[in-house]
C-alpha cells in the first residue's frame, strides 16, 4: 500500500483547506480557486519570489511572506487579500510601470499583457510616482525574435525557462539593482548567441511585450503558455 | 468680456490645436502682415527612432484622434515598401474602405461640428451660442445629420478595426483581420441614410452660399498651386496614385509625379515664429511655390470622381470658376462633394465579390531600408518616410502633413481677411470670428501638423510698426 503524503491543514481567507507538505500557499490557493496576483511565478518553472506581488499575511507574523515560495504549515492562517496587501501590490505595480517605458497603447502585447491585466484587476488608474524614462535598447538582431528592454520587468521567467526546460541557459541577468538587465550569453546581441536554439519558449512565458516574435504589430502578440506544465511533466516521466 | 487689453471669449474655439495670430500694422494703421503661429511641439519623428517598424502604423496613429486612420494608412504604405510587398487585393480594398470612412467622419466633424455654426448662425453670432449646440437649437435636423454622418463613418471604422479611435487593424503588409459578411451587410444597410444626409446637406450648403458672397471673395481667394493624388485616369482617390499639380488657371503644371520622390518637388521651410513648417513647390521657390492641398485642391486637380452623383456635383463645382476654384471658402463645398463620393465609393467597394476574401495580409521580412507612404488624408496629402537599419529598427522619420502644406495659404488667407475686416487699432469679435472661420476652411489639424500635443486656443495680437501690442484677443 502506498504511503499517503503528509498533509497539512490550514486556513486561507477563512476557508479550511489542506495541502501536501511540500506545496506552497500559492499552490493550495490556486487549487481552490483563490486568486493571488503574481508576475514572476509560472506553473512549470521553479519559483524565485522576485516580483513580491504574491505577498500574503500570516496570522502571528508581522512579516509578509511571498505565497509562491512559502510552504504550507499545519494550522497556518493566511490572508490573501486585505487593504494593506492591496496597497502594497498597487505600489509594486506602479513602481514597475515607472521603472522602464511601458506604453500599453502601442505595445505588441496590448490586451494580452499580464502586467496590464493585473493593473486593471487591482484598479490602478494612475501612477503616483514619477516615471524614470530610462533610455533602453531594443535588440532585434535575432532572426525571429525581439527583446525590448523598455518593457522588461526582470521577472526572470525567460532565464528560468531557457535553463530549466530548454536546457540552453542563453538568458541570464547582468548587473544589480536598477542596473539589472536580462542578457543573452555574455551580453552579446541575441542574433549572435551561440547557445540560443531559437525554440521561442522565452517569448511565450514573458508576461509583458518585452519578448516577442518579429513582425508582430501592436496588440498582435498572443502568448501560449499551456505547454509548460505538460513539457515539465513529460520530462519528469522520461527521467 | 474685456479684461485690460485682452478679451476673453468662452467657450473655446473650434479649431484643432494651439495657435496664435499676430497682425502687423503699417504706419497708416493698415494691416501689413499676418502670421499664423502654431505654438505647440511634439516631436513624433524623434520619439519613434529605435522602435521596430512594425509598430509604426499604430505609433503614428497616436498623432491624432480625429484622423488616426489616415496616419495608419500612410504609415502602413511606407512599411509595405520597407517589406517590398504588394499587398493582397482585398487588403488594398479594405484599407480604401477604412480610409473612405475616415474621410467621411472627419469631413462631417469639420463641416457640422466646427464650421456649421458660422454657416448657419452667421459670422457675427455670439460666440457663446456659436457652436454645435447653437446649431442644434436653430436647426436640429442639421445638427442631428452631422452627428449621424460622423457616427456612420466611425461605426465603419469600428466594425473593421475593432474600435473607433486608434484601431490597430492596419498592419504592414495589409490588414490583420478580414471583413465578415455580417459587418459588410451592416455597413451596406447604413449607406442609404448616409447618402441622404450628404445630399440634403449639400443642397442646404449651396442654398446658403449666396449669403457669404463677401466672405467668398476674401476668404483665401488668391491664386496658388493645388496639389493632390489622382488615379491613373486622373480621377479622385484617397488611397493611391500619382501626384498632380495644377495652377490657379487650372492648367496642369506637373503630372505623374511619384509620391515617393516628394522631396524632389516639395520643400519645407522653418520659420522662427512657428513650430509648423511651411511646404512649397520647389521649382517655384519659396514663397512663390505656395500650394494648397485638401478637398479644394483635390477637386481642382481631379478630372472626375468616378461615381455618378459626385461627378454631377463636381461638374457643378468646376463651374463656380472658369479657372481653378480659388476661394478657400469653397473647401466646405468640396468637402461635401467628397463625402458624397466616399459614400458612393463605399458601396462599390463593399459590393466587390473579393471583399470577403480571407487573404488580407502579405508576410515578409524587411527588404528595403527606406520606404515612403503617401495617401490623401481628409485635410490633404500625407507623406510618411522611414529609414530602418538591418534589424528593422527605425533610424529616421520624416512626416509631411497636410496642414503644413497649407501653412503658407493659411497665413495669406488670414492676411487677406484681416486686411478686409480690420481697420484702426481695435479688434472686434466679428473680425475674430472671420479670422477663425477662414482658418476653419482648411480644417487644420495643428496637433497633426506639428505632430504636437495641445489644447484648443486661439490668440490674436495686433502689433504697431514698432512691435507694440495694440490689442489682443484670446480664447482659451
Amino acid at each position: 500500500m502506498r504511503q499517503a503524503a503528509p498533509v497539512k491543514t490550514l486556513k486561507i481567507d477563512g476557508r479550511d483547506l489542506s495541502g501536501r507538505q511540500e506545496e506552497t500557499i500559492l499552490d493550495v490557493a490556486r487549487q481552490n480557486g483563490i486568486f493571488i496576483p503574481r508576475l514572476c511565478e509560472m506553473d512549470g518553472l521553479s519559483d524565485v519570489g522576485a516580483c513580491r506581488l504574491c505577498l500574503v499575511e500570516i496570522k502571528g507574523q508581522n512579516k509578509l511572506l511571498p505565497a509562491c515560495v512559502t510552504v504550507v504549515e499545519e494550522g497556518m492562517e493566511v490572508t490573501t487579500d486585505s487593504e494593506r496587501l492591496q496597497g502594497y501590490r498597487r505600489m509594486i505595480l506602479e513602481l514597475l510601470f515607472t521603472e522602464r517605458n511601458h506604453v500599453c497603447s502601442v505595445c505588441v502585447s496590448n490586451g494580452h499583457c499580464e502586467m496590464q491585466m493585473l493593473a486593471q484587476r487591482l484598479g490602478i488608474t494612475h501612477v503616483h510616482f514619477p516615471y524614470r524614462y530610462p533610455k533602453e535598447e531594443v535588440d532585434a538582431s535575432h532572426d525571429r525574435f525581439v527583446i525590448d528592454h523598455n518593457r522588461c520587468i526582470l521577472c526572470t521567467r525567460c532565464v528560468r525557462v531557457c535553463d530549466e526546460i530548454e536546457g540552453a541557459h542563453t538568458w541570464d541577468i547582468m548587473g544589480r539593482g536598477i542596473d539589472a538587465k536580462v542578457i543573452t550569453d555574455l551580453n552579446e546581441p541575441w542574433g549572435s548567441s551561440e547557445t540560443c536554439t531559437s525554440c521561442g519558449k522565452c517569448i511565450h512565458v514573458c508576461p509583458t511585450g518585452a519578448l516577442f516574435e518579429k513582425g508582430r504589430s501592436v496588440a498582435e502578440m498572443l502568448k501560449r503558455r499551456q505547454f509548460l506544465p505538460y513539457l515539465t511533466m513529460m520530462r519528469e516521466e522520461n527521467e | 468680456m474685456k479684461q485690460g487689453s485682452s478679451i476673453v471669449i468662452d467657450p473655446v474655439t473650434r479649431i484643432e490645436g494651439h495657435s496664435k495670430i499676430t497682425l502687423h500694422l503699417n504706419e497708416d494703421g493698415r494691416v501689413e502682415e499676418a502670421r499664423f503661429h502654431v505654438t505647440q511641439f511634439r516631436g513624433f519623428e524623434k520619439l519613434c527612432e529605435g522602435r521596430p517598424f512594425y509598430e509604426m502604423p499604430s505609433l503614428m496613429a497616436r498623432i491624432c484622434g480625429i484622423c488616426p486612420v489616415s496616419h495608419l494608412i500612410a504609415s502602413a504604405k511606407a512599411c509595405d515598401s520597407l517589406l517590398a510587398v504588394k499587398i493582397p487585393p482585398t487588403a488594398d480594398k479594405l484599407r480604401r474602405i477604412f480610409g473612405l470612412a475616415q474621410v467621411t467622419q472627419s469631413h462631417a466633424l469639420s463641416l457640422f461640428h466646427l464650421s456649421s455654426p458660422d454657416l448657419l448662425l452667421g459670422m457675427d453670432a455670439d460666440p457663446a451660442t456659436s457652436n454645435i449646440f447653437g446649431v442644434a437649437q436653430k436647426n436640429p435636423e442639421l445638427a442631428l445629420d452631422g452627428i449621424r454622418l460622423r457616427q456612420f463613418g466611425q461605426r465603419i471604422i469600428e466594425r473593421l478595426g475593432g474600435k473607433r479611435i486608434h484601431p490597430a487593424w492596419i498592419v504592414p503588409g495589409g490588414v490583420s483581420e478580414p471583413l465578415t459578411e455580417a459587418n459588410r451587410d451592416a455597413i451596406l444597410s447604413a449607406l442609404p441614410d448616409a447618402l441622404a444626409i450628404a445630399e440634403r446637406t449639400l443642397e442646404w450648403f449651396k442654398s446658403t452660399m449666396e449669403r457669404f458672397r463677401e466672405e467668398i471673395s476674401v476668404f483665401g481667394n488668391f491664386p496658388t498651386l493645388f496639389m493632390g493624388i489622382v488615379k491613373k485616369d486622373n480621377g479622385l482617390t484617397f488611397y493611391d496614385g500619382k501626384i498632380r499639380i495644377v495652377d490657379a488657371s487650372g492648367h496642369v503644371v506637373a503630372d505623374d509625379l511619384d509620391p515617393t520622390k516628394y522631396s524632389d518637388y516639395i520643400g519645407e521651410k522653418v520659420e522662427p515664429w512657428s513650430y509648423l513648417k511651411s511646404s512649397y513647390y520647389k521649382p517655384n521657390g519659396f514663397p512663390d511655390g505656395i500650394y494648397r492641398v485638401g478637398p479644394l485642391a483635390r477637386l481642382n486637380v481631379a478630372d472626375r470622381c468616378g461615381t455618378p452623383r459626385a461627378d454631377q456635383e463636381l461638374a457643378e463645382f468646376h463651374e463656380l470658376q472658369r479657372t481653378a476654384v480659388l476661394s478657400s471658402f469653397h473647401y466646405h463645398h468640396a468637402r461635401l462633394i467628397e463625402i458624397l463620393y466616399c459614400i458612393e465609393r463605399l458601396e462599390q467597394l463593399l459590393n466587390d465579390p473579393e471583399i470577403l476574401s480571407k487573404h488580407v495580409r502579405a508576410v515578409a521580412r524587411p527588404n528595403e531600408l527606406e520606404g515612403v507612404g503617401a495617401a490623401e488624408a481628409p485635410r490633404g496629402t500625407l507623406f510618411h518616410h522611414y529609414k530602418i537599419d538591418e534589424q528593422g529598427l527605425i533610424r529616421w522619420v520624416n512626416l509631411i502633413i497636410a496642414t503644413g502644406q497649407n501653412n503658407l495659404a493659411m497665413n495669406r488667407s488670414v492676411l487677406q481677411v484681416a486686411k478686409h475686416y480690420v481697420h484702426g487699432n481695435r479688434l472686434t469679435p466679428g473680425m475674430l470670428n472671420r479670422v477663425e472661420a477662414v482658418i476653419r476652411c482648411y480644417d487644420p489639424c495643428l496637433s497633426c501638423s506639428t505632430h504636437a500635443l495641445g489644447q484648443m486656443q486661439l490668440q490674436i495680437q495686433l502689433l504697431s510698426p514698432t512691435g507694440e501690442v495694440l490689442d489682443e484677443v484670446s480664447r482659451s
